[in-house]
Order: C-alpha cells, then sequence, then structure tokens
C-alpha cells in the first residue's frame, strides 16, 4: 500500500525536465503585457505593440525552454516560432487586402450596380446624388458581360491549343529537338508581359483587318497569349504523372494510342487540367493594360466580341478610379471601383469552386 | 485454331543495348509455359516482344522472328494493334483504369475502341469474363463501383478478366503474382489451370513453386554479368527442369544455389 502510494505520487520518469505544458503561454502573458508596456513607453500604436510583444515573446520563450528543458528543445521552440511568424506574415496582406475590398465593396453592390451599364450616366448624375444623398446610379453591367464574353473566348482559344501541345510534349514529342524547342519557346512565353501581348494582338489585328481594328475578340487573343503557356505547363505536368501502367494496360488490349489518349490519359488527368485551366483564367481575368489596347474602353453594353469597344472591370476600374465620372465628386466613382473589384474576386472565388466541383466530380473514384 | 507461338533468332535491344540474344524457342498451343531466371536476365523484356509491348518504350526494337501460327509478328505490314488484340497481357502490378467502373474496366477493350455493344451482350461479356477471372461471386453486387475499390489480388482478377474479355488467343503474365498475398496468388494459379483449356499462357515468374505447380514447360533465362545480354539456357517439359536439368546453372538456380 505504502510503496503503491509513493509510486502514484512520484513524477513520471517520462517528463523529467519539460516544462509544464501551460509555460509557453504564461511568457505569451507575459510578454503581451511587456509589449504593451514598453510600446507606451515610444508612444503606443497595434502595430508596435504587436512587433515588440512578438520579439519579447519568441526571445523570451527560447531563452526560458533552453533554461527548462535544454539545447534541442529550445532550437525547435525558435524555429517553430519562425515558422508560425512567416506563415502569419504571409497571411497578412491576404487578409487585408480581402478585408479592404469587402469593407469598401460591399457598399456599392447594389441590385443597380449589377444590373445597369455606365450608359447615360455622367458626371451632373454623381453630382446630384452626392448632392441628394440618393443612392449611386450607374453599374458595371457592361463590364461583367465584357469580362466573362472576352474571357470564354481567350479559354475557348487557348484550351485546346494548350492542350494539345502539352499532349504533344508528354506522348509524342518524348524529348526529342521539336519537344524541347517548344518548352523553351513556352517558358518564354510565360515571361512575356502582359502589355506586350495586349500589343501584339493589336498589331496582328492591324495588320489583318485595317489600323484601330479595337473588339472583344482582339482582347482575347491577347489574353490567350498569355493563357497558353500556363495551360500548356499545368497540362504537362499533369499528364506526366498518369502512370505509364495504364497506358500500357490499355496498349495491351488493343487500343490505339490517340484512343488511349483521348479515354484513359486525359480523364485520369482531367481533374488536375481543369484546376490547372481555372488557374490561368484566373491569371488572365484581372489584366488591364492589354484589354485597353486591344478593346478600348466602353461604358455601354456590347454583346458582340467581333464588332465595337468592350469594357471590363479590370478596365472599368481603372478608369472609375483615374477619371472619376464626375471630376469634383468623385466618390461615387471610387464606390463602384471598389464594389467591381469585389466583384472581380468573387468572380474568381466562383471560378474555382467551380473548378473544384468539376474536378471531384471527374476524379478518379477510389472509394469501395 | 492453335495458337502456338514459334520464336526463330530473336535479339531485342533498348536502342544500342542489346538486352536479350538469340532466343529460338517454340511454346505449345493451350500449355502453360514459365520463365524463370534471376532478375534483369530479360525474361519480362522477352515477354514483351512476344505482343510488340517492346517497341511502345522509346529507343527498343527487335531482330529475328516470332511467328504467331506460323505468321511474322514482327512483318512490315503487321499492325501491333492487331497484334496486341490477339495476344492479351497480365502486368506485374494490377492497373485497372482508376476512372473506370468494375463493368467498365472488363468492357475497356470494346469501349475503348468504340465498337458497338448491346446492353445484354455487354452484360453477357462481363459475367462470362469475371466468371472466366474467378471474380463474378465476389463483385456482382457491386459492378458500378470503381475498379480500383478492390484489394490487391481482386484488382490482378479483374485484370485477368479485362484481358479475357477482349478474347485473345494467347495471354501473357508478367510476374502476376508478385504483389499478392498467398492466398490471392493460389485463385490465380487455379485460374492459369482454368485457362489452359482455352488459352496459350506465358507466365514471368520468380516464384520457382510457382513455376513448377503451374506450368508445363519451363524456360530459364540467365545473365553472364551486368550490361551482357540475357540469354535462353534450357528451355524443357517443367519436370524435367526442375529433376533433371542438362545445364550445370539451371540446377544451380532452380535448386536454390544463386539467385
Amino acid at each position: 500500500m505504502a510503496a503503491n502510494q509513493t509510486l502514484q505520487r512520484r513524477q513520471s520518469q517520462l517528463t523529467r525536465g519539460r516544462l509544464p505544458s501551460y509555460a509557453v503561454w504564461v511568457v505569451l502573458a507575459a510578454s503581451v503585457v511587456l509589449g504593451a508596456a514598453l510600446s507606451a513607453l515610444i508612444g503606443f500604436s497595434v502595430v508596435g505593440w504587436a512587433v515588440i510583444t512578438a520579439v519579447v515573446f519568441v526571445v523570451t520563450a527560447t531563452i526560458v525552454t533552453a533554461v527548462g528543458e535544454g539545447e534541442r528543445r529550445a532550437k525547435d521552440r525558435l524555429v517553430t516560432f519562425l515558422v508560425y511568424g512567416a506563415f502569419l506574415l504571409a497571411l497578412l496582406p491576404l487578409v487585408s487586402v480581402l478585408w479592404t475590398v469587402l469593407e469598401r465593396g460591399i457598399p456599392g453592390l447594389s441590385y443597380n450596380f449589377l444590373f445597369t451599364s455606365m450608359n447615360g450616366v455622367t458626371g451632373a448624375v454623381d453630382n446630384a446624388s452626392v448632392e441628394n444623398g440618393t443612392p449611386v446610379l450607374g453599374g458595371a453591367y457592361h463590364a461583367v458581360i465584357g469580362t466573362l464574353l472576352i474571357t470564354f473566348w481567350a479559354t475557348l482559344i487557348s484550351v485546346p491549343i494548350g492542350l494539345l501541345t502539352a499532349v504533344y510534349l508528354v506522348e509524342y514529342g518524348q524529348g526529342n529537338r521539336l519537344a524541347r524547342a517548344i518548352t523553351f519557346f513556352v517558358d518564354v512565353m510565360t515571361g512575356i508581359p502582359s502589355i506586350v501581348a495586349g500589343l501584339f494582338a493589336a498589331a496582328l489585328f492591324a495588320l489583318l483587318f485595317g489600323p484601330g481594328t479595337r473588339t472583344g475578340f482582339v482582347a482575347a487573343v491577347a489574353l490567350s497569349v498569355l493563357m497558353i503557356p500556363v495551360v500548356v505547363r499545368s497540362t504537362e505536368e499533369m499528364l506526366k504523372i498518369v502512370p505509364n501502367e495504364l497506358r500500357e494496360a490499355a496498349y495491351a488490349l488493343g487500343v490505339r494510342k490517340w484512343r488511349t489518349i483521348t479515354r484513359v490519359v486525359i480523364p485520369t488527368a482531367i481533374s488536375g487540367i481543369a484546376s490547372g485551366v481555372t488557374l490561368s483564367i484566373a491569371r488572365v481575368i484581372g489584366e488591364t493594360a492589354p484589354i485597353l489596347v486591344t478593346a478600348g474602353f466602353a461604358s455601354s453594353i456590347n454583346w458582340n466580341v467581333f464588332s465595337g469597344w468592350m469594357g471590363t472591370l479590370p478596365t472599368f476600374i481603372y478608369y472609375q478610379i483615374l477619371t472619376p465620372t464626375s471630376p469634383t465628386a468623385p466618390d461615387p466613382s471610387t464606390q463602384r471601383a471598389w464594389a467591381a473589384a469585389l466583384l472581380l474576386i468573387l468572380m474568381v472565388m466562383l471560378l474555382n469552386l467551380g473548378a473544384r466541383l468539376i474536378a471531384s466530380m471527374f476524379a478518379p473514384k477510389t472509394s469501395r | 485454331m492453335s495458337n502456338r507461338i514459334d520464336v526463330k533468332d530473336l535479339n531485342v535491344y533498348y536502342s544500342k543495348f542489346l538486352a536479350v540474344e538469340d532466343v529460338t524457342i517454340n511454346i505449345d498451343a493451350r500449355s502453360v509455359t514459365a520463365f524463370i531466371g534471376p532478375s534483369g536476365c530479360g525474361k519480362s523484356t522477352f515477354l514483351r516482344t512476344l505482343n510488340r509491348m517492346h517497341e511502345v518504350i522509346p529507343g527498343a526494337r527487335v531482330e529475328g522472328e516470332v511467328l504467331l501460327d506460323g505468321d511474322n509478328l514482327y512483318d512490315s505490314a503487321v499492325d501491333p494493334v492487331t497484334v496486341r488484340g490477339r495476344i492479351g497481357m497480365v502486368f506485374q502490378r494490377p492497373n485497372p483504369f482508376p476512372t473506370m467502373s468494375i463493368r467498365d474496366n472488363v468492357l475497356a477493350g470494346v469501349k475503348l475502341n468504340d465498337k458497338r455493344i448491346s446492353k445484354s451482350d455487354a452484360d453477357a461479356l462481363v459475367e462470362k469474363s469475371l466468371r472466366g477471372a474467378n471474380l463474378w461471386n465476389e463483385v456482382k453486387d457491386r459492378l458500378a463501383r470503381p475498379g480500383s475499390g478492390l484489394s490487391g489480388g481482386q484488382q490482378q482478377r479483374l485484370c485477368i478478366a479485362r484481358a479475357i474479355a477482349v478474347s485473345p488467343q494467347v495471354i501473357l503474365m508478367d510476374e502476376p503474382c508478385s504483389a499478392l498475398d498467398p492466398i490471392s496468388t493460389l485463385a490465380i494459379e487455379d485460374l492459369i489451370n482454368e485457362l489452359k483449356a482455352q488459352y496459350t499462357v506465358v507466365i514471368v515468374t520468380h516464384n520457382m513453386q510457382q513455376a513448377a505447380r503451374v506450368s508445363d514447360k519451363t524456360a530459364f533465362f540467365n545473365i553472364a554479368g551486368t550490361g551482357k545480354p540475357g540469354k535462353l539456357i534450357e528451355y524443357d517439359e517443367t519436370t524435367t527442369i526442375f529433376n533433371n536439368p542438362s545445364v550445370k546453372a539451371t540446377e544451380d538456380y532452380v535448386s536454390g544455389r544463386f539467385g
């Protein structure tokens, strides 16, 4: 009985030389207090408080651990803190951007904004709404249409070209000279500044259809120059990771190579390809410069990509900020710009969600 | 149709490297022939030349003749796809198509070639092939489930069902049991014995007991050293190879003295 009691009271041999688990939280609490005090000394600010707290906490916690648990654990703690710190730093701008866009965009996001264009909305209208305190008129409907149409056409051009290029590189080229040359030029294309792609498309159509040809389709061609390398690269990687065994299994059943590619290889990789295509769309949907030089700018609705200037969300934002509709009362324009920015982010998010849905629908099934 | 395979003076290359040298072998119709030998001696490489799967690898080529019932597979006018339709293959690792259900996996040879098949014919073919592969009773209630959800042994039998669904004349098996447990192995060995009634079966194996159990004839391949080509050392009735081989190297190998 007595021996049993000493066994229960005795501290576990396995946890000797370890600080209690609340030690780190105690240090954190002390650091927060100390940080507040120190930042008050040099003029209080939230940023100063956070920075001082972080530095004090990391240094103190490391020292406490080194004394209490030894050098190895101290190094482990220090690196853990640094990794978490890096993660928080990386998250900071993202959260900040999202917050700003939500905060400033939501007030402008009305039915009126979503379903009317800027046609007929002049400086006088904006002045009137500011003076009378009435809701801001005019919206981004034309820009949403333009963005969707131009991106749709760019995708329509890029995906077949990119997909077939990747199929050639992986299934037929297999490291021959042409394949290596294509890979090189695709890499070069990845680095083309977007304005250069815009100038290229503008120049090409000026050559074919006369100078000053600016339509949504020209913009789509410019965007496809930017999209194709992304599609090729991501599709290539996805096709490469399709196991060779599946190709051989199909060949061994007497299936022709192109059928093997279209019926076995591409379906197996389709989820990865779909997310690659989505990424490439996200890459170009926010482009401004190439749109300005190829599709120009419009404030009214244009459903025809083959004729007439076209507005998109990025160019809409650009013009609303740079040249407010009413120079004396720029607030309605600013509000419209932020709402359009929020809309653009929402569109990219929806696109991502859609791609995930497609991916999970086509993904190889593993469940029993 | 007798479905015999005769190989004459076959040299197999990977680019300039001679992997298998000067093989001459006659494989009887409706029999099981086992290829044994140490790793890297060219058994699998040689097996793949029997249905022109070898040339799928870039730079791989073949010199010599492989005759299926007297017709040379390597005649310049022969379409390798035709050859592979007649001579099926089962691989070392089970490789069902991950995007397809069990039923679609069995029908893969038909569906991937866009051949028209009525639903009743398809159902009959699925049942016949799965019964042929001893898998019907285990999967008949979940034909619409993905093939990759089966156990390893079931997947391998699914691959065999897939191979026999295109009704080949010859079935090549490249170490079909090396990734399987003893019970699944037994199921596949039983299956090989049944397949013999209709098909010519050629099997590569590292397991000498397996070769002794399932095969009628056994071919022993060996390699003189790294970088040297593999050669066919001895080819005879399985009982002769295991009990009374005529070459010393064969005896050393089958008695476990090396390899």
